[in-house]
């Protein structure tokens, strides 16, 4: 078999990796897996996460190229951790990395959390505003589909007039923001 | 509340009181990280970053309280000795990295031990919150509170895409890691823990053995934790690993019953001999004192064992491990790594 990142030499190293029943295997030779972070044993506490974090995904555009891309020169410009020691270590040097590597973040976060990229969680009281606005309608939308499902037409009535006053909100405060 | 009491009880008051099916589920942990917007992760190095960020912490919240949690103290790493830091890991209450961080490390614990936040771990904070017994909900508002009172000061990093934003793309979103510490000895004995763990995994939580990531479970004490923390709400992540939880219990009281009926006087002999040990012996490895003390509880939840207390299990745990041992014992062991210990 032959290696999948230069598609020259033999495949020596194996990676199965199985999450949330999803099989996944990479098949490389020895050179591309200590470039790609797989031969990186080193570190002294071997964790989970560390584990999950050394399985990021290859982009498949670099397959062709020799070790020096522009992503592999990328850098955050506020701590300077460039996109390859973010690679190699799996993790960030500070907040502003996630904006720097941003256009190679999907498929890693993708692959860590069961395909997901979009946070739906908690929103800092600070942030405020229109992203809880925005955060509501969704989940109104969602429960609107549910009560029709249910063939609850009354409540879905309510839900649809608390979802069109909400969109009027929104719409008002992006006019003010223009 | 000093710094003493952290170090020479073994347990935490909070693991005191009783808490929901606390035969099988000892204690829940809630865990969020965050970031300070400004500073460089504590993964980036820059040790003077990080100073700041523990004078900080100490300036404004060394000896508050807000709402439960009473008096958080600062524990500060480099005023500890090594063996008392080893103590406070062997209590949870800090992680083994975080005694590794001399200069810039830190926790602020509630005097109950309920809360410890670390300080310059992996993350700016970590806030923790144990609950005994299967408590993920409350643990769950109780961390969120208090995440709130530190936001009133605190600018967290924070991206309406990634949400709160981590040094490892493992913890970005929620920043939750949610878990239970489960008791499954009839799992175990009747090898069904084998089949279930790899089921566990394939819906996305992680189960491991108790003394942290990587290590065997000792005395028959599993953690169950989500792993993603990024696409789910923090209620959401919450309910789908008490939903498991569930089945687990009900799976674990079901093989208990099975192992009364089908091992009757064998099952009583196995739990009276490992009584007998720990009441008789002198000189006990950590390992064979939590198989031991596995069996007793086993033995006190099947009715078995009736005048020695429930939270016996949670206390000897902890007073068996080797640094507390030594800290009880207050001399010096030369080869800790023999782990040959005294017990009482």
């Amino acid at each position: 078999m032959k290696c999948q990142r230069c598609q020259e030499n033999e495949a020596t190293v194996h990676y199965t990796q199985v999450l949330n029943g999803q099989k996944t295997e990479i098949h490389l030779c020895e050179q591309c897996a200590e470039q790609e972070g797989y031969m990186d044993f080193s570190n002294d506490n071997m964790s989970i996460h560390q584990l999950l974090t050394s399985m990021f995904p290859f982009d498949q555009n670099v397959n062709q190229q020799q070790s020096v891309s522009p992503k592999h020169q990328l850098a955050c410009d506020r701590c300077g951790t460039t996109y390859q020691q973010f690679r190699k270590r799996g993790k960030f040097g500070c907040s502003n990395c996630y904006h720097a590597f941003e256009a190679y973040l999907n498929p890693i976060f993708r692959r860590v959390h069961s395909g997901n990229t979009k946070h739906v969680g908690k929103i800092p009281k600070r942030v405020g505003g229109n992203l809880h606005k925005q955060r509501e309608l969704e989940q109104l939308q969602a429960k609107l589909q549910q009560l029709i499902n249910d063939e609850a037409f009354e409540d879905a009535a309510q839900v649809r007039d608390q979802i069109r006053k909400l969109k009027e909100e929104l719409q008002e405060n992006q006019d003010g923001d223009a | 509340m000093s710094l003493q009491n952290f170090i020479n009880d073994a347990i935490s008051p909070w693991m005191n009181t009783e808490g929901l099916d606390n035969d099988i589920v000892l204690s829940s942990r809630i865990r969020l990280a965050r970031n300070f917007e400004q500073v460089s992760f504590p993964t980036s190095g820059d040790q003077e970053a990080l100073s700041k960020v523990l004078e900080y912490m100490q300036q404004e919240f060394d000896q508050q309280s807000y709402k439960d949690f009473k008096q958080l103290q600062l524990v500060k790493m480099k005023d500890l000795k090594p063996v008392e830091k080893r103590v406070l890991v062997e209590k949870h209450l800090i992680s083994p990295s975080l005694a590794e961080k001399d200069e810039t490390g830190a926790a602020l614990i509630s005097k109950s031990e309920q809360a410890s936040i670390m300080i310059n771990e992996e993350d700016h904070l970590r806030i923790q919150l144990y609950y005994p017994g299967f408590e993920l909900s409350e643990a769950l508002n109780k961390a969120q509170e208090l995440d709130d009172w530190f936001e009133e000061k605190i600018r967290f990093a924070f991206d309406e895409n990634r949400g709160y934003l981590t040094s490892c793309p493992t913890n970005a979103g929620t920043g939750l890691r949610a878990s239970v510490m489960m008791h499954l000895p009839a799992l175990a004995m009747t090898n069904q823990i084998n089949n279930l763990i790899p089921e566990i995994n394939k819906l996305g939580l992680v189960v491991r053995g108790i003394y942290g990531e990587g290590s065997e479970a000792q005395g028959q004490l599993y953690q169950i934790s989500n792993q993603m923390t990024l696409g789910k709400s923090e209620e959401d992540i919450v309910e789908d690993l008490k939903s498991v939880v569930k089945q687990v219990i009900e799976n674990e009281r079901r093989a208990r019953e099975w192992i009364m009926e089908q091992l009757g006087i064998q099952l009583e002999d196995r739990i009276f001999r490992s009584y007998g040990i720990l009441a008789n012996s002198r000189i006990i490895q950590s390992k064979e004192a939590a198989k031991c003390l596995s069996d007793v509880r086993l033995g006190i939840d099947l009715g078995l064992i009736k005048d020695v207390s429930k939270t016996i299990l949670n206390e000897l745990m902890v007073l068996t491990q080797p640094a507390f041992l030594q800290q009880y014992a207050n001399k010096h062991y030369h080869q800790m790594s023999a782990m040959y210990s005294v017990l009482i």
